[in-house]
């Protein structure tokens, strides 16, 4: 080994050590660095393609500001849900508890209202705090704990899907009563319309909740340790990032949103229903994965999220007022879901 | 040697368990100087080196920097004291760009309300600045400073991560196995980056198992064995063969310079 090693000192030194032969740019690897640097482009023209066939099959039943903004209103509760679910899983993490923990929350929030007789503002605080609580607890057994984020939440799911039910007897709080007593507990059920299409303010949180997470994800010092932390933990750690301190708040943080999905959760429906939102973490992870953010972390955007999450609404809506078997939407979601971890899998191969 | 180390250690001792890994160890590193460590596998460098870097804690001795006893609760305390450690697997977040890579932990934000507040980070300055040091150490064949870690070579890699410690390793920089994982063209160059990173002034220790590296670019060698310093040589006094010997035992020191 040492004889083979002296021969480098009389090569010439002043090689460049490697440079960057691409080749002719072809069409082909022009897309793949496209998609290798903004992965979200994928999702957004596969949503932009449904939406033109859609169109172009249904035409303005589909293609109107009514149709449009409806399907806006019917993935609000999943694409803030799914948002908190975005960060969890950009570390590396996956959180199982958050539909369960948007149901809590709301219950909390009724319950404090009309059991309680507190204000509904202190009702929607304790809801908000009742979140925040949750996904600490996870964070910290996460972080401190080095428990799997799976089992640590799939723990977390049938504790507070059990508290839920034995807090609130299973009784619903009736829409009317809402309305009447503390309309503050339906706030995101207002609207907005602009000639046919009508936002809900739930719609508008979203879209809010995008933006500034997308903003603090790319912008912001904890933005790139969330990052970091997903891609390489021991390499963050070395680097001078507080892995522990961001994973105890990506945790914490997702709880809390969970609880403004609660929230809204009462706008959309109406009612305090600890029966609602069944489906929530599933659905949520569907328009992660379908939004091309990687199950193994570090990759992704919350935009793309989004766009998985409206992907979603527009098959669902397009499909159903084409008389189509309800099954072909779950069908069509179970194919997206592989293709987009296919993509992943090849840009992740790419990048090795 | 009428110049006082910058970096020095006495009587440093680590169990674990009933294994000692350093027994009564001492180090010193010289201002401006390329210190190698030498050991064969299992002497305890590593174990040294971490005590160095603040990546564990001595049960027993002392470490100066300055002349000033330090105690290192953690790798980042000990930057902050101006102590760099390029590990061997180069601490890196793949996916990341060079430029966030480089400031990773100790972002730049920018001035006024947008930074104050919003945390926004300036992204330009940090750009320029990684710019400026990758290109201060002749590594301008990387060429866009927003690609991504992994689409570097092993060298490139190498390079960053070197030139990311001279960017902020005031005092020291340790180097841990920098061309063990490296074809031959890139060990060169990377030794070239040691040497201009001395000619800058900043002292380097260099962990290393590759003889002919460590006889071509060190000033003086530590040659560890069974968890202490068994002597220091100078690579123009001793041959290669004789370290080999020194540190398997097969030989024992004689030299003026024996500890």
């Amino acid at each position: 080994m040492q004889d083979a090693s002296n021969v480098d000192s009389q090569l010439p030194t002043s090689d460049t050590v490697a440079k960057f032969d691409r080749g002719p740019e072809t069409l082909k690897s022009k897309l793949m660095h496209i998609v290798y640097t903004a992965p979200a482009v994928v999702p957004l023209f596969v949503l932009l393609a449904a939406i033109v066939i859609f169109g172009l099959l249904l035409g303005d039943r589909f293609f109107s500001p009514f149709a449009l903004t409806l399907i806006l209103q019917q993935v609000a509760i999943i694409g803030i849900v799914a948002s908190a679910q975005s960060i969890v899983i950009l570390t590396a993490g996956i959180d199982l508890s958050v539909g369960a923990v948007m149901i809590l929350s709301s219950v909390v929030m009724g319950k404090f209202t009309f059991d309680l007789g507190l204000p509904p503002a202190v009702g929607v605080f304790a809801g908000l705090l009742c979140g925040l609580i949750c996904g600490t607890i996870s964070g910290y057994l996460v972080a401190y704990w080095k428990l799997p984020p799976f089992i640590v939440t799939l723990g977390m799911w049938q504790i507070v899907l059990a508290a839920n039910f034995l807090y609130s007897g299973s009784q619903v709080i009736r829409s009317q009563d809402i309305a009447e007593q503390a309309p503050l507990l339906q706030f995101f059920g207002s609207t907005i319309k602009v000639g046919g299409a009508v936002f809900t303010y739930g719609v508008i949180f979203m879209l809010l909740l995008v933006t500034a997470l997308s903003y603090v994800l790319s912008q912001t010092s904890w933005g790139r340790h969330v990052y970091a932390v997903g891609d390489d933990p021991e390499a963050a750690e070395l680097s001078g990032v507080n892995v522990r301190g961001t994973l105890i708040s990506v945790y914490a943080l997702a709880g809390l949103i969970c609880a403004f999905a609660g929230w809204a959760l009462i706008g959309r429906i109406g009612s305090v229903s600890p029966q609602a939102g069944q489906l929530a973490n599933i659905e949520s992870i569907t328009a992660v994965v379908i939004g091309g953010i990687s199950l193994f972390g570090g990759r992704g955007s919350v935009a793309g999220t989004l766009f998985g999450a409206l992907i979603v609404g527009v098959f669902t809506l397009g499909l159903r007022l084409l008389g189509a078997d309800v099954q072909w939407t779950y069908l069509l979601i179970g194919l997206l879901i592989i293709a987009a971890v296919a993509v992943d899998q090849r840009i992740r191969k790419a990048s090795l | 040697m009428t110049q006082s180390p910058i970096l020095s250690a006495r009587g440093l001792v680590k169990n674990y368990g009933r294994v000692t890994a350093l027994d009564n160890c001492d180090f010193d590193l010289m201002p401006g100087e390329i210190l190698a460590v030498i050991g064969d596998n299992g002497a305890g460098k590593s174990t040294m080196i971490k005590a160095l870097s603040g990546a564990i804690q001595p049960d027993e001795g002392e470490v100066k920097l300055d002349g000033q006893p330090v105690k290192f609760a953690s790798p980042i305390e000990a930057r902050h004291y101006g102590i760099e450690t390029v590990y061997q697997t180069l601490a890196m977040s793949p996916a990341l760009s060079i430029a966030d890579n480089m400031f990773m932990g100790r972002e730049l934000r920018k001035p006024g309300f947008m930074g104050n507040v919003l945390r926004q980070l300036d992204k330009k300055e940090m750009q320029r600045v990684a710019r400026e040091k990758l290109s201060e150490l002749g590594l301008m064949t990387i060429q866009n400073i927003n690609q991504a870690v992994e689409t570097l070579s092993g060298g490139q890699r190498q390079g960053v991560a070197v030139a990311r410690a001279a960017a902020f390793g005031s005092k020291v920089i340790i180097l841990d196995e920098p061309t063990a994982a490296l074809g031959v063209k890139e060990s060169r160059k990377v030794l070239e980056l040691i040497q201009t990173v001395k000619a800058r002034g900043i002292p380097i220790i260099l962990i290393s198992h590759n003889m002919p590296h460590v006889f071509e670019v060190a000033d003086r060698i530590h040659v560890h064995r069974l968890g202490r310093r068994l002597c220091v040589v100078r690579p123009d006094e001793c041959s290669m063969s004789d370290a080999v010997a020194l540190m398997t035992g097969a030989k024992s020191p004689d030299g003026a310079e024996a500890a």
